[in-house]
């Protein structure tokens, strides 16, 4: 890799009112435009309210060029990553896996979803063989760099790409998006919540579609 | 026989003082080598593994506990199946995922190290794919209490591509 490879710093910074609800969910306070007593309670982030009308346009793994729209109809489990990632990548989607089964019969209607972050060395042909390794329904995306930017700030990511001393660092958002059969992101989920609490949130999501 | 006690003790007794020292030094560097070589190992290695790769996939994960008999310090690590091996520490930043290189890793006294989430070993530039089944040969690199290097060989199986880390969840 060459030393003239910019740092690259892509930034989405969620709004100050999120950030706000942030805080007053954690403490226990209600907030303003929080979900309605009728509204599940769910172990991650609830961001129904904020109405981020997410989207993207990728190339998935055999490609086809994809929009978040192309899997209406589904429960969308989506994440940010890269194949050199040697812990948080591999075990979230081994934990989409783990929900897909968790759920039973209704794990089919679940659409495990990565994006890279690294499109330069996450190649199609790398995606295809990483991605349905943990399950075979999963889909890998990639876009050129504008598209993954424009990804990930739908998505309120971070990611940075930086040579440091020889090294290629990739820092990413390792968060999970769970996007109900509508194309509406519901809950943002931290990278250690677990399966349980996942596929919780995402049975959920499902019975609110219906 | 009269020999020997004629041979060395007269040795001993008439030789300069550098000829006894070099002697001893000698001696002394014979006995460090014969204790290193039947010293039980510095660390207990506990449930030591690596994490399969796709074809195309050019780095990978170790994950073990390190327990050490004495203070030391991991510095770096070898694996013949790869160019560069690392000891990273990853944290979150908010909800960020940011990974460095560490120089070094203390390894306090009789206490267990978890390279598992915060703290792994990078495999980088590998030679091959890693398939289950497979077990890959790690040196790690340490320095013990008196500041000696020392190494120690792991063997680690390679375990299945999706397999999941046990996350510790404290708030529960």
């Amino acid at each position: 890799m060459s030393n003239s490879r910019h740092c690259r710093h892509r930034a989405a910074r969620a709004p100050l009112a999120l950030a706000l609800w942030a805080c007053l969910a954690a403490a226990g306070l209600p907030a303003q435009g929080a979900p309605s007593a009728t509204a599940p309670t769910m172990h991650g982030r609830d961001v129904s309210a904020e109405h981020w009308n997410a989207s993207f346009t990728l190339t998935d793994m055999n490609g086809r060029q994809r929009t978040l729209g192309d899997f209406a109809g589904k429960v969308v489990l989506l994440s940010f990553g890269y194949t050199h990632c040697p812990d948080v990548c591999p075990t979230t989607l081994a934990k989409f896996a783990q929900v897909r089964r968790l759920l039973g019969a209704d794990g089919q209607r679940v659409q495990g979803l990565f994006v890279t972050v690294d499109p330069e060395r996450d190649t199609l042909e790398l995606l295809r063989r990483f991605v349905p390794a943990f399950d075979p329904t999963f889909v890998g995306l990639r876009g050129t760099e504008a598209q993954t930017d424009a990804a990930a700030r739908a998505f309120h990511a971070n990611y940075e790409i930086t040579d440091f001393r020889g090294s290629i660092l990739v820092d990413h958002t390792a968060a999970t998006y769970v996007v109900d059969s509508r194309g509406q992101v519901r809950v943002v989920t931290p990278y250690d919540q677990s399966a349980g609490d996942l596929a919780q949130d995402v049975a959920a999501v499902l019975r609110s579609g219906e | 026989m009269m020999g020997k006690a004629h041979t060395s003790e007269p040795w001993a007794r008439f030789a300069p003082a550098a000829a006894r020292l070099a002697w001893r030094i000698l001696g002394g560097v014979a006995l460090c080598a014969g204790a290193a070589a039947h010293a039980p190992a510095l660390l207990t290695v506990g449930n030591p593994w690596v994490r399969a790769t796709v074809e195309g996939q050019t780095g990978s994960g170790a994950y073990m506990e390190l327990t050490s008999r004495e203070d030391a310090r991991l510095t770096g690590a070898s694996a013949s199946v790869a160019e560069r091996v690392e000891v990273h520490e990853m944290r979150m930043d908010h909800d960020m995922m940011r990974m460095r290189r560490l120089d070094s890793l203390a390894l306090p006294k009789n206490t267990t190290v978890a390279l598992d989430h915060q703290y792994h070993i990078m495999l980088i530039g590998l030679r091959r794919q890693l398939q289950v089944g497979q077990t890959v040969q790690l040196t790690l690199h340490l320095i013990d209490a008196t500041g000696a290097r020392r190494d120690q060989d792991v063997l680690a199986p390679v375990r299945a591509l999706n397999t999941a880390m046990d996350h510790p969840r404290p708030h529960e």
